[in-house]
């Protein structure tokens, strides 16, 4: 069986108890193969439900049935899709873009198992299939995704080992998962009691006491995806063991075949560093660290927001986060009530019709992110640089009132990175910014490409962005060999006045020469001079720019 | 009905119980703010403290869960209903991200205006967390405009309802917890300070106390009721304590020289305004009172100290030091040893 039929059969086995699946998978005939497999996996008749992309709450969480409601002329309710769904299965197909608030709402149902009602609390419990087709930054709300217990990436599938006829039961499964949890850095308190889960599900699916067999599926299904180190070689695991009370039912009086605590770690570990190459330990560490701050990017990316301050009303229709102003929809169905009368006598209350509904236009300011691009190359790289520092702090801490983002890239050598993620977390970026390296070549073209590119990212979320480039202007790497540096900078800067990126120029060499006034030019950048630039004056020129 | 975790049996996290207790004893302190990584237990607590405190009285068909014996501000049709007194749960809302100023405020009932025409206030979660918690897990990704009101309402302990030709007030006076994790931006320290008390959960470091919370959490979710019935006892000692607390507090004295080290600690601390010293004073009160004790003692203050004044301290871009540790520091300089 591999991880994928059994992902399947044990959410149908305790669907409500593991929260659901995150299924990495890009659409396609494996992803519905295994949807397909999950639907078997449960009775027949089980309400397995597809949630449509941006529904409603009304929708999700019941409410009043508005176009029912009005023809009837009294007040229907209807069932939201949770409640539907009860004792089955929710699918969420791209939840990547699922909205913060959507997300949210999903979390505290998960927690509750009910929903708020007219009549009291309504059950709903189900397990909920998040299909993750993001690629890059994208990622799953982290809210949503730490509360379902099994993560499964449909491409980087594992075959099972064949089980042996009767593997050896596992007494100390519960203290050997929660120390496999802490060696592998995975997701604090929560992550271990849902491998805990996990492995009786499996066991109980065999018809078995939890045996190594279920610590090790637990392992791969629940723990190795969340994992954020890797494990120690093993003499490692001995250690944490000793300050744990002895698992009265582990030690060596068992039979002999049955593994003591130490043999189960052991085997949990070896198999979770099975599941890891090198390397995707790096990859998901920033997905995670991205996955906390995009709960609220993807509220941000709708146009008209449907929160904020209120700024008059427009006729229009209700849906996708649409609010109703009530009192202006009933001036607007007033002139017409003696006409509708003569057509329904019989109706009592206003007569309102879809025409009538006026939405409220909300609005909300714009907020704004500052990308720096600093040069870290060369000998005066390492004073630039502190001030660049300094400019970001000052200006973190001045986005305190105004809820600013930062985000730093350096240069240097052969490539740019991207030291700081768009934050406006102080302790955050202090941490990035520690130890910042400095010194070799200046890939400048390399530089305004990485800010181009998360530059057109933060627009996506409904950003301003306003890129402040450091450099003295000096290209002297290019993104391919054989080329002029200064050209391909010139190229990569023209690429970004292009993308109608805002951005400031910021020259830092001691005698300014052509190069930065030909660069800012391509870019379309403000010009600014400043041999010895110190980090009050970098803040004063960004804000002054923002 | 369904089975709520017990206090007593949350391992660990004794500054977040504390913070909570004194909190339930002293209401005026404010709300309580925990800072901390996901999964550690924090709406657990929340909820595990309101479940455990003895039901509330309440006038019968009352949307407002006004007292039974209510007099000071009640719109219209507060007093709707028999109006004789019944026993409710202390009542715990949680606040979902993203909600709407509709649904915390309240708003006009929809239902009731298109179907018969009448206008009438549809109470909101503000109305439905009197007397009791209300819970807002990441308040630091909630809207500001939000944050502001639920921040004014809880300190002022009314809601005040001007919309839609709606025009009324009703009492709103909760417990109000946020939670939030720093690392996924931060909240303005003019809204931090609204916060009474504030606390930093971690998951437990030691893995013995990690094995024992997932073991106790596996029981609970096989045999919840067996499960609550084991703490039953230890939960009423806890609810003894407060309810004692309760009574006590008022009388408990603050010597003028423990109030005097309140001031010269936060003078030292740079603690902005003077509602850190008052919070401060108060809580060590609270403190007192837990501990059966009848004065307030530099002990007490010390204890509190940390809770009452972390999130107060102004944030020096280019100190790498903690809120704590300095606390910590200035304690160890201006306490007498």
């Amino acid at each position: 069986m591999t991880d994928a039929e059994l992902a399947a059969r044990l959410l149908a086995e305790d669907p409500a108890g593991l929260g659901g699946i995150v299924l990495k998978a890009r659409a396609g005939p494996i992803r519905d193969a295994w949807l397909e497999t999950l639907a078997q996996a449960f009775p027949p008749g089980t309400p397995i439900r597809r949630m449509p992309v941006g529904i409603p709450d009304e929708r999700l969480l019941g409410g009043l049935d508005l176009a029912a409601t009005l023809s009837a002329g009294r007040p229907l309710r209807a069932a939201g899709l949770l409640v539907e769904a009860d004792g089955g299965v929710i699918v969420v197909p791209m939840a990547e873009r699922l909205p913060a608030e959507t997300a949210a709402r999903l979390a505290q149902v998960l927690d509750a198992g009910e929903v708020p009602g007219p009549d009291g609390q309504a059950p709903a419990r189900f397990a909920l299939v998040l299909l993750d087709e993001g690629v890059d930054d994208e990622c799953v709300p982290g809210t949503l995704a730490e509360r379902l217990a099994i993560h499964l990436d449909l491409d980087r599938l594992l075959e099972a080992d064949d089980l042996p006829p009767a593997p050896a039961p596992a007494p100390a499964y519960l203290e050997s998962l929660c120390a496999v949890a802490d060696a592998l850095g995975a997701g604090g308190i929560r992550a271990a009691l849902q491998a805990v889960k996990v492995a009786q599900s499996s066991a109980r699916l065999a018809g078995r006491a939890v045996s190594e067999a279920d610590v090790a599926a637990a392992v791969r299904l629940v723990l190795a995806p969340r994992a954020t180190r890797m494990p120690a070689e093993a003499a490692e695991p001995e250690a944490p063991e000793e300050q744990a009370p002895p698992p009265p039912e582990s030690s060596s009086e068992g039979p002999a075949n049955e593994p003591t605590l130490d043999e189960l770690t052991e085997l949990a570990v070896e198999v979770a560093r099975a599941m890891l190459p090198p390397g995707i330990l790096e990859a998901q560490a920033g997905r995670a660290q991205r996955g906390a701050a995009s709960g609220q990017g993807a509220g941000q990316m709708r146009q008209s927001p449907s929160t904020g301050r209120r700024a008059g009303v427009r006729a229009g229709r209700l849906g996708r986060g649409a609010r109703l102003d009530l009192v202006e929809t009933l001036k607007a169905a007033a002139p017409w009530q003696p006409v509708r009368r003569r057509e329904r006598p019989a109706a009592t209350g206003v007569l309102v019709r879809q025409d009538d509904f006026r939405i409220r236009k909300l609005v909300r300011r714009a907020q704004s992110t500052t990308i720096f691009v600093v040069d870290a190359s060369g000998s005066a790289a390492l004073a630039r640089l502190g001030e660049a520092k300094g400019a970001v702090e000052l200006l973190l801490a001045d986005s305190y009132v105004r809820r600013d983002e930062v985000a730093l890239i350096a240069f240097r050598g052969e490539g740019a990175e991207v030291l700081l993620p768009p934050t406006r977390s102080l302790a955050r970026a202090k941490r990035a910014l520690q130890d910042l390296p400095g010194g070799g070549g200046t890939p400048l073209a390399a530089g305004l490409e990485a800010a181009a590119k998360l530059g057109v990212a933060v627009q996506a979320k409904g950003r301003s962005v306003t890129t402040v480039v450091l450099t003295d202007g000096r290209a002297n790497v290019a993104r391919e060999s054989g080329q002029d540096p200064m050209v391909d900078a010139e190229a990569a800067g023209t690429a970004m006045r292009l993308l109608g990126l805002k951005s400031v120029f910021i020259d830092t060499s001691p005698r300014p020469r052509g190069e930065g006034a030909r660069l800012a030019a391509a870019m379309g950048a403000r010009l600014v001079a400043l041999p010895r630039a110190d980090a009050g004056a970098l803040a004063a020129v960004v804000k002054a720019a923002a | 009905m369904k089975a709520i975790f017990p206090f007593s049996a949350i391992v660990g996290q004794d500054e977040m119980k504390q913070a909570l207790l004194i909190a339930a004893v002293d209401g005026r302190i404010g709300g309580v703010m925990v800072f901390g990584d996901r999964g550690t237990g924090k709406s657990t607590a929340v909820r595990a403290l309101a479940s455990l405190l003895p039901p509330i009285e309440v006038r019968a068909g009352c949307r407002y869960t006004c007292e039974a014996k209510a007099d000071g501000p009640c719109p219209f049709d507060c007093t709707v209903g028999t109006g004789k007194p019944v026993q409710k749960a202390v009542p715990f809302v949680d606040l979902p991200l993203g909600a709407t100023e509709d649904r915390v405020v309240g708003a006009l009932d929809l239902e009731r205006a298109l179907a018969t025409g009448e206008k009438r206030f549809e109470p909101g979660l503000l109305a439905k967390a009197h007397r009791g918690f209300l819970y807002i897990d990441e308040v630091n990704l909630l809207e500001d405009h939000l944050v502001d009101l639920l921040l004014d309402v809880a300190a002022s302990g009314e809601n005040v309802v001007e919309r839609e030709g709606l025009s009324l007030r009703h009492p709103a006076r909760f417990l109000l917890i946020g939670s939030g994790n720093p690392e996924e931006g931060e909240l303005r320290p003019q809204l931090l300070d609204r916060f009474g008390l504030s606390v930093d959960v971690k998951t437990p470091e030691v893995l013995a106390d990690r094995i024992e919370v997932v073991r106790r959490r596996d029981r609970f979710d096989r045999d919840p009721h067996g499960f609550v019935a084991d703490y039953s006892e230890a939960d009423a000692a806890v609810v003894a304590k407060v309810a004692k607390a309760r009574k006590r507090a008022p009388d408990v004295v603050v010597p003028d020289q423990v109030l005097e080290l309140a001031s010269r600690l936060c003078q030292a601390l740079g603690a902005d305004g003077l509602r850190g010293e008052l919070t401060l004073m108060r809580a060590a009160r609270a403190l007192a009172a837990l501990n059966g004790k009848k004065t307030v003692t530099p002990a007490h203050l010390a204890a509190v100290a940390p809770m009452a004044l972390r999130h107060r301290l102004r944030r020096n871009v280019l100190d790498e030091t903690g809120s704590t540790p300095r606390i910590a520091r200035a304690i160890a300089e201006i306490f007498p040893a």
